[in-house]
């Protein structure tokens, strides 16, 4: 039997789990609805796995395999098919997606344990899941955009998951709302791409798009911009990111869910599938790639004034997808991806690391009250270690070394790319390093402030443990090119996405790059160990005197975005409404319903039971009517 | 046969009915306003073949003899409820038989008040 | 005969009003059945002899009897004489009395701006009547044969002397009031 024929089966698992879930949740007990929950994904993880083995082996015709389930709707020529598609880059988000989501699942068994909903959330969860893997399997951009819609459904959900407090339930709003933005703007693109080509099958789109549109034409440049606009409020870049720091409202494996393996690398998974699309508008491209540069240095800085130790990974996660979006930018679209799947393993690892430590202290956010856990929770300080290392990118032994270091050689050597870009990443990377690494001293190392309530149980542990060893060994897949040549994961995803054309003769200076990156993140620890371990009161000066103190302020608040926002659309929104409460389009209506209220009171106060009143009124009646066909 | 005007026969049965009319308007007893209710029926009946004389057509008293097989329907279920009300009510007052009257509306809340409460 | 019909129409008019304005029930009836008697003639001075007689033996005859034995029953004394007189105010006769006035102006109105027939009276006899009742208004009469009917049964069913009954919606009213 063809493995590929059970594709299908991938999505239809979480599907049917939280259709069980949500139905039956209430009924079932928490361990019922645990292996549910974790079941179902780790099937689809090792169904996923399985797949994926034989797609190495041995590769379907053409490098892609389609299932079409069913035609959705067929009319005027348009009949866009439930239809999945399996090439390299869906397998890999999909494997990302559900193995990375199985972990989260499974520590969530523990973590969530005792929450009144408990089978609500592994419901939504489920869903998500569901969600994500039918944007990444669709093939056309309408069955993605479905996935699209639920994947932001599903994170309103989440996000307010304890809606009884009203400050998660903003959270959760301000997400669906500002990620609502860019999906206007997806949509419009989607018309603007079915007008053009009568079609939304992404498959056919990129075969024709070529011949259709010249480069940098202006409808290429719309498409693609538009695109671009869905990207960035699912992403969570510039000018969009605002509402990511603030969905740390929601319980933590949602966070890591969020943050790894679903929703905002949706972003950067639409703009390496329509790459087409963006390589026809080489302006956007560019554009892609400034708002990379851009968005993770700004949320670099944001993080590194963060107290509360979920924030900083939040800011961690705007930043990392920085660096994906300037992959994309400068066409280095297998780096982009490659960072991806390290990130995803790192990013869950230290989220749900996070989660554990925050469990340890009776849900306390803020790390400065932490310190010195090291030695009370040896596993999680080890894996948060890892962690710590790949996002820091330290380098050789960790994973995120590799796939950051080929996003800042492709920066310098694509021909997209320029020295502005790369310094941009340099100066991130440092910025990275010293603020991941400020998190681990302030967690882990110091005097101990706090007493440990919770000791992770195995369900906790050992994804955790696997994530560690995965953002270790992850790298090794695909090595530097001065180094042997080795590179099966971007081979692997050649077969879907174009390689990175490089500026000739930089090969020759990869290793001088590289060095450079790694002295920089080394540095970054040590100015992190020296800021914050050795004299934290060098750091507290700094935060609290004159210039110094304005400056943690404007990047505590993420550069007041916020307040800018706030500024610019919610206060004249909200003005013009408060003015315009009490206008005469409201009297007008008001008017009428207290006519009738008035005419209902007069009325029924004739209505008294008394014979001779109605009888009255039936002789008055009469006079009317003869008076009126007298005189009139 | 008499040789008067119509007019003057109408304006007989005109009187007569808005006579019946005051009856039923004004008395409070049951009693008097059927009998009252019957003067009406009368009257119209009297309209009905003082048309029919001058018409010369017998429509006039057949439709008298409907309104006359009509009143003895009406007036034998009408003392039979009065016999009832007097049981139940031990009253001819039709003032005591007010019972279908509308409740007082309790005071509706004025729009403005409600966005009120809902901004708050 | 034109007399005849004044001196009917005068007493018709003035015991119908003693009618309206009566305190003793029994009273009140018996000038209502001298109205009544005053119609008759009329009636048969305008040619309808049937009716006149219909007027005397169903309206003056029966339907007046069953007013009677209802009053018998109703036992309204002396005492109930006084709650009438009570009852009279000018207040409660002014509104109708001026609606009526209003109306009848109208219907003078209305008679003189009408055209009149022309050509006598003359007298329609039973046989006419009866050839057009049960001629084209056949159906007329079964309908009031039911009609008849339904009265039968509803006075009936009405009048028996039964239990206090109430309507569902007060019968917790009646039970707390019996509890008190």
């Amino acid at each position: 039997m063809d493995i590929f024929n059970l594709l299908w089966l991938i999505p239809a698992l979480p599907l049917c789990s939280f259709l069980i879930l949500a139905i039956f949740g209430s009924k079932l007990s928490g361990r019922a609805v645990a292996i549910i929950g974790c079941a179902t994904v780790g099937l689809a993880a090792l169904l996923t796995i399985w797949m994926g083995i034989t797609f190495l082996t041995a590769p379907p015709a053409g490098n892609f395999y389609q299932q079409t389930l069913w035609v959705w709707l067929n009319t005027g020529g348009f009949s866009p098919s439930i239809a999945l598609y399996l090439d390299p880059l869906s397998l890999i988000f999909i494997f990302v997606v559900t193995f990375v989501g199985f972990l989260i699942h499974w520590y969530s068994s523990e973590f969530m344990q005792g929450d009144e909903g408990y089978a609500r959330f592994f419901a939504y969860m489920n869903l998500f899941i569901f969600s994500m893997l039918t944007l990444v399997l669709a093939n056309n951009l309408l069955l993605l955009y479905l996935g699209w819609e639920g994947v932001g459904l599903c994170s309103f959900l989440l996000i307010g998951f304890w809606y009884r407090d009203p400050v998660n339930s903003y959270a959760a709003r301000k997400a669906f709302i500002v990620t609502r933005i860019g999906d206007t703007a997806m949509i419009i693109g989607l018309f603007l791409l079915l007008s053009s080509f009568n079609t939304l099958n992404i498959a056919e789109i990129l075969t024709k798009a070529p011949g259709v549109w010249s480069p940098g034409s202006s409808r290429a440049f719309w498409a693609a911009i538009l695109l671009l606009g869905g990207a960035l409020g699912k992403s969570a870049q510039l000018p969009l990111q605002t509402w990511l720091p603030d969905a740390m409202a929601g319980p933590t494996p949602v966070s890591a869910l969020i943050h790894a393996a679903t929703m905002v690398t949706a972003g950067v998974y639409l703009i390496a599938r329509t790459h087409v699309l963006f390589e026809l508008a080489p302006v956007v491209q560019l554009l892609v790639a400034i708002i990379g540069a851009a968005t993770l240095v700004v949320a670099g800085f944001s993080a590194l004034a963060q107290k509360d130790i979920k924030r900083v990974l939040a800011y961690s996660t705007i930043s990392q997808i920085g660096y994906m979006f300037l992959a994309l930018g400068v066409g280095a679209w297998s780096a982009a991806i490659f960072h991806f799947m390290i990130h995803a393993f790192f990013k869950a690892l230290l989220f749900l690391g996070a989660g554990a430590v925050i469990l340890a202290m009776d849900h306390e956010h803020d790390m400065f009250k932490m310190g010195g856990l090291r030695k009370k929770m040896p596993v999680v300080f080890w894996t948060f270690l890892f962690g710590s290392g790949a996002l820091a990118a330290l380098p050789l032994i960790t994973a995120g070394f590799y796939s950051k270091d080929q996003i800042l050689f492709f920066t310098m050597a694509s021909v997209k790319g320029s020295i502005w870009l790369w310094l941009a990443g340099i100066v991130g990377a440092f910025i990275t390093s010293v603020y991941t690494f400020r998190m681990v001293f302030v967690t882990f190392f110091g005097e101990q402030k706090m007493q440990v309530h919770y000791h992770a149980k195995n369900c906790i542990k050992i994804p955790l443990i696997i994530l560690g060893i995965l953002s270790l060994i992850a790298g090794f897949i695909e090595l530097p090119h001065a180094w042997g040549n080795f590179a099966p994961f971007s081979d692997f995803l050649n077969g879907a996405l174009p390689q990175v054309q490089l500026i000739s003769g930089m090969e020759s200076r990869e290793i001088i790059l590289e060095v450079i990156t790694a002295i920089i993140a080394l540095v970054g620890v040590y100015a992190a160990w020296v800021f914050f371990l050795k004299k934290p009161q060098l750091a507290y000066r700094f935060k609290t005197a004159g210039a110094g103190k304005g400056i943690y302020r404007f990047f505590f608040e993420g550069w007041m975005f916020d307040r800018l926002y706030d500024l610019i659309f919610v206060r004249p929104i909200v003005w013009l409404s408060k003015i315009d409460r009490r206008d005469f389009v409201d009297r007008i209506y008001g008017g009428i319903g207290q006519l009738n209220m008035v005419l209902n009171k007069s009325f029924s106060r004739t209505q008294n039971g008394l014979l001779r009143w109605y009888l009255f009124g039936v002789a008055f009646g009469a006079a009317l009517l003869l008076t009126i066909i007298l005189f009139l | 046969m008499i040789q008067v005007s119509m007019h003057l026969e109408l304006l007989l049965a005109a009187i007569l009915f808005l006579l019946g009319l005051i009856g039923v308007l004004v008395r409070r007893n049951i009693l008097f306003v059927l009998m009252s209710a019957e003067i009406m029926l009368n009257a119209a009946g009297l309209a009905f073949v003082v048309a029919g004389a001058h018409w010369m057509q017998a429509e006039g008293q057949v439709m008298f003899i409907f309104i006359l097989a009509m009143a003895a329907a009406e007036v034998s279920v009408g003392l039979a409820l009065i016999l009832q009300m007097h049981r139940q009510h031990k009253t001819v007052d039709t003032r005591v038989l007010n019972q279908l009257k509308d409740d007082p509306v309790p005071p509706v809340k004025e729009l403005t008040e409600i966005q009120e409460e809902v901004n708050s | 005969m034109n007399v005849i019909f004044y001196i009917a129409a005068i007493i018709a008019i003035i015991a119908t009003a003693l009618v309206i304005t009566g305190k003793n029930a029994v009273h009140a009836l018996l000038y209502l059945i001298v109205s009544l008697l005053a119609i008759s003639l009329i009636f048969f001075l305008l040619g309808a002899p049937f009716i006149a007689a219909l007027e005397v033996i169903v309206y003056a005859g029966a339907i007046m009897v069953l007013f009677v034995f209802v009053i018998m029953m109703l036992n309204l004394g002396k005492a109930w004489e006084k709650t009438e007189r009570s009852w009279f105010s000018a207040k409660a006769w002014i509104g109708p009395g001026i609606l009526c006035i209003i109306l009848l102006a109208e219907l003078i109105m209305v008679f003189c701006s009408s055209a009149i027939p022309s050509g006598s009276t003359g007298v329609i006899g039973p046989r006419r009547v009866g050839v057009a009742l049960f001629g084209p208004y056949v159906l007329g009469v079964e309908l009031t044969a039911m009609l008849l009917m339904a009265g039968i049964v509803g006075a009936y069913h009405i009048g028996r002397e039964k239990k206090r009954q109430y309507h569902r919606y007060l019968q917790n009213d009646e039970e707390k009031e019996g509890g008190l």
